[in-house]
């Protein structure tokens, strides 16, 4: 049996074997307690079409796909290196001319009219939502959490905790809580904004400062752990916080400088804009933050901070400086998110939520602020998409499931993300031929 | 004596009253926190990593033993050697598929990553994917809300300490808990498993270099610390019921109760979790039960600022 495993083939075929059972799996029938097997059952005799041609059971579907990854997985190994030659070739000349300052900027410029236009181009009423609620505002959050995990290294698994404090400063400040408004007044959103990033922020370095000093995965479990404890408390304090029901009294923004009046409704198109426009900020506030002499810190902190230590460089300052900029960011989007749907509820701070902006940091590229525009762009409008659209037998909860397996695949074949920070490419292949401190895991074929 | 003295001397009035109750249901609480800890603590031991997907084992244990209990209990509750019977069977059957899933989870999640000697925050990342994947898998599979397990024995008080009635489920997890963290202690302090696990927790090169074979050990390891978490999913399973949420809290106690004791020390870990338990069971009297998660953070907090290493301090390598 260990002879016929150790044949590479056999064990690329096995893979793809029990690679496409599992996502027959994922994408099957759902189960309950009380029929535990009819999942099972179903993932594999459930009726299935092979691609419109016949019909059939859907196990003979994954089987042949499974046959189909097994040539494409062994020939790319030989032929992959030559495949890969010919895109770089061809990908060359476009590639050449965005690293020129006009090239770039035509970039930006085409980038944003697209932006702009959107809205006019996709007039779908779920769709324009969505542009919102799902996708502006995960890519703030993304950029946020990229701060976090991308620049600095740290994994921060409570995001939404920032987020939740963010949005119920919003709730308290303009007077839409059970607990009286600060002075007495209630408050325009706009007023929010920065009392929330201050909180937000005040709340990240009580948090960070103690954790941040011990090992990277202890900053994992406690921002897990505090994630839950504040929603615990949103649930409980219901003098303060409504309780479980929250609220939904929150007013939407509005402006009122001199003679310019003007209030943010419930069509989101005005939202999108607004948020476009704090996208844009932020875009530009991080961009210049990773190239600053605290984006280096970051860098030299994440390669060996042992060496960057002996520079003369605080790693806790830093790191608790990144772990505070990636919770104002959140609390920042808890803002926008409250005022756009006026109600909050404890109930919708969920881990789920932390870990789906994580799911867009990595996919699109850890520190690659493109890949993780990108990677937010393109899951939202995925999920959204199977939202909109369930293929058959597709619940909304299965998401969940693929972001998961989506962590696992890309932290196996593909860690620097879709599009990958050049820094952080070059980090992962030096930290796996063993150079810097990065690596503190054993790795099994020590000499 | 202020408003304060009077909350606090109310309040330990009714600590002296069910101080025995509380103690003995927390210790009881606080063995299955053991039980998972030690799981943490030998994974960190060998490869300095948390074991995020921990939470979704002791949740694949607490499924295996639901199952068991469902096919073989019948409509009367068993008792006398048939509930002996169907206890230990179903604390086998939640090890063996605990351990079962923690191979898995090593071979799948973690395996390619050393292979290619990927940065730690890879194998987070990697763990938490597992984690996730697992605890939506289950959902999918067996359902989203919580489901109660066919009882395997009839549960009432069977004797008094100092008044307090002590209820069979504590009888049946103190005794569980107690045989499995003595043959634990015994394995890795005398077999050639638990030496070659602490050769390899104290320096993998050298160990690897007397022959050690470190893949298989780290294998064996979550195989050890799978099972034990596998069972004590099944007993929780016993009392609280099963879901596919049941792991986090429990994990994330137990993680809190490895570090209470020193992570990467395994008795650090046992008493780690005794403490925890007691300690939130105690705290019920001056917190409201909603907040026993927080008490239980605030002491991972707690801990982590004053005495990052725990009580036993680590002891790697010197695992027992």
């Amino acid at each position: 049996m260990k002879r016929i495993f150790a044949n590479v083939h056999v064990k690329r075929l096995f893979s793809a074997f029990a690679a496409l059972a599992v996502l027959e799996l994922m994408t099957g029938p759902p189960g309950s307690a009380l029929s535990p097997t009819a999942g099972f059952t179903g993932s594999f005799r459930e009726a299935a079409s092979f691609f419109g041609l016949f019909r059939t059971q859907r196990w003979v579907v994954f089987f042949f796909l499974a046959l189909v990854i097994f040539a494409v997985w062994s020939t790319w190994l030989t032929w992959g290196e030559r495949v890969r030659g010919v895109a770089v070739k061809a990908l060359s000349v476009p590639r050449a001319a965005t690293h020129t300052r006009p090239g770039r900027w035509g970039i930006y410029v085409a980038l944003l009219a697209l932006a702009l236009l959107l809205p006019h181009l996709i007039t779908d009423p779920f769709w324009q939502a969505a542009m919102v609620e799902q996708i502006s505002v995960y890519v703030l959050l993304a950029l946020g959490l990229n701060v976090v995990v991308g620049f600095a290294g740290l994994l921060d698994l409570g995001f939404v905790a920032f987020y939740a404090i963010g949005a119920y400063t919003t709730a308290w400040v303009t007077g839409a809580l059970p607990t009286a408004a600060p002075f007495g007044i209630h408050f325009n959103n706009f007023y929010a904004i920065p009392i929330a990033i201050a909180l937000a922020m005040g709340a990240g370095i009580i948090l960070g400062a103690p954790t941040l000093r011990l090992r990277g995965d202890y900053l994992a479990i406690v921002t897990l752990g505090f994630g839950e404890i504040i929603t615990i408390f949103a649930n409980n304090l219901y003098g303060i916080t409504g309780g479980s029901q929250g609220t939904n009294t929150i007013p939407h923004f509005s402006l009122h400088v001199g003679p310019i009046k003007y209030l943010w409704g419930l069509t989101p198109v005005p939202y999108y804009y607004l948020t476009i426009v704090f996208v844009i900020l932020f875009l530009i506030g991080f961009k210049l933050l990773e190239h600053s002499r605290v984006g280096r810190a970051w860098t030299a902190i994440r390669e060996d901070e042992v060496a960057a230590e002996s520079v003369g460089i605080n790693p806790l300052k830093y790191k608790v400086m990144a772990f505070a900029i990636g919770a104002s960011t959140a609390g920042f989007a808890g803002v926008v998110t409250a005022s756009q749907s006026n109600t909050i509820f404890p109930s919708s701070f969920t881990l789920q939520f932390s870990i789906n902006i994580l799911v867009l940091v990595i996919f699109g590229g850890m520190g690659s602020i493109t890949g993780v525009v990108l990677g937010a762009i393109v899951i939202q409008t995925g999920s959204m998409y199977l939202l909109h659209t369930p293929p058959s037998g597709y619940q909304p909860q299965d998401l969940y499931i693929y972001l998961g397996a989506l962590l696992v695949v890309m932290m196996i074949f593909r860690p620097a993300g879709l599009v990958p920070s050049r820094r952080r490419h070059r980090e992962i292949g030096l930290a796996e031929k063993g150079e810097g401190h990065m690596n503190e895991v054993l790795t099994g074929d020590t000499p | 004596m202020g408003a304060f003295g009077h909350y606090l001397t109310g309040h330990f009035a009714t600590l002296r009253l069910e101080f025995w109750a509380l103690f003995i249901g927390g210790l009881a609480n606080g063995v299955l926190y053991g039980m998972v800890a030690v799981g943490y603590t030998l994974v960190y031991g060998v490869l300095r990593l948390i074991n995020f997907a921990h939470s979704e084992i002791f949740m694949s244990g607490g499924f295996a033993g639901y199952f068991v209990m469902k096919a073989l209990v019948g409509t009367a509750v068993p008792s006398g050697m048939a509930s002996v019977g169907l206890i230990v069977l179903g604390t086998l059957v939640g090890g063996f598929v605990g351990a079962f899933m923690a191979t898995l989870v090593e071979r799948v999640a973690y395996r390619p990553l050393r292979r290619r000697h990927a940065p730690a925050l890879a194998y987070l990342i990697s763990a938490i994917g597992a984690s996730y994947f697992l605890y939506n898998m289950a959902g999918k599979e067996f359902g989203r809300v919580p489901i109660s397990m066919p009882q395997p024995y009839i549960n009432h008080p069977i004797v008094h300490i100092f008044g307090a009635p002590v209820q069979m489920y504590y009888v049946i997890i103190l005794l569980a808990g107690a045989v499995m963290f003595l043959a634990l202690d015994r394995i890795v302090a005398k077999t050639k498993l638990g030496r070659s696990i602490r050769a390899v927790a104290q320096d993998a090169e050298t160990a690897s270099l007397m022959g050690v074979n470190i893949d298989r050990t780290i294998v064996l390891t979550f195989i050890v610390g799978g099972a034990l978490g596998g069972a004590a999913g099944f007993l929780f399973g016993m009392g609280t019921g099963v879901s596919n949420t049941m792991g986090f809290v429990p994990a994330l106690k137990a993680f809190t109760a490895a570090v209470l004791g020193g992570i990467g020390n395994l008795r650090g870990a046992m008493i780690g979790g005794f403490l925890l338990g007691v300690v939130e069971s105690l705290s019920v009297v001056f917190v409201q039960a909603a907040y026993m998660d927080v008490v239980a953070f605030g002491i991972l907090v707690a801990v982590l600022l004053f005495r990052p290493t725990g009580i036993l301090g680590e002891r790697l390598g010197r695992a027992a």
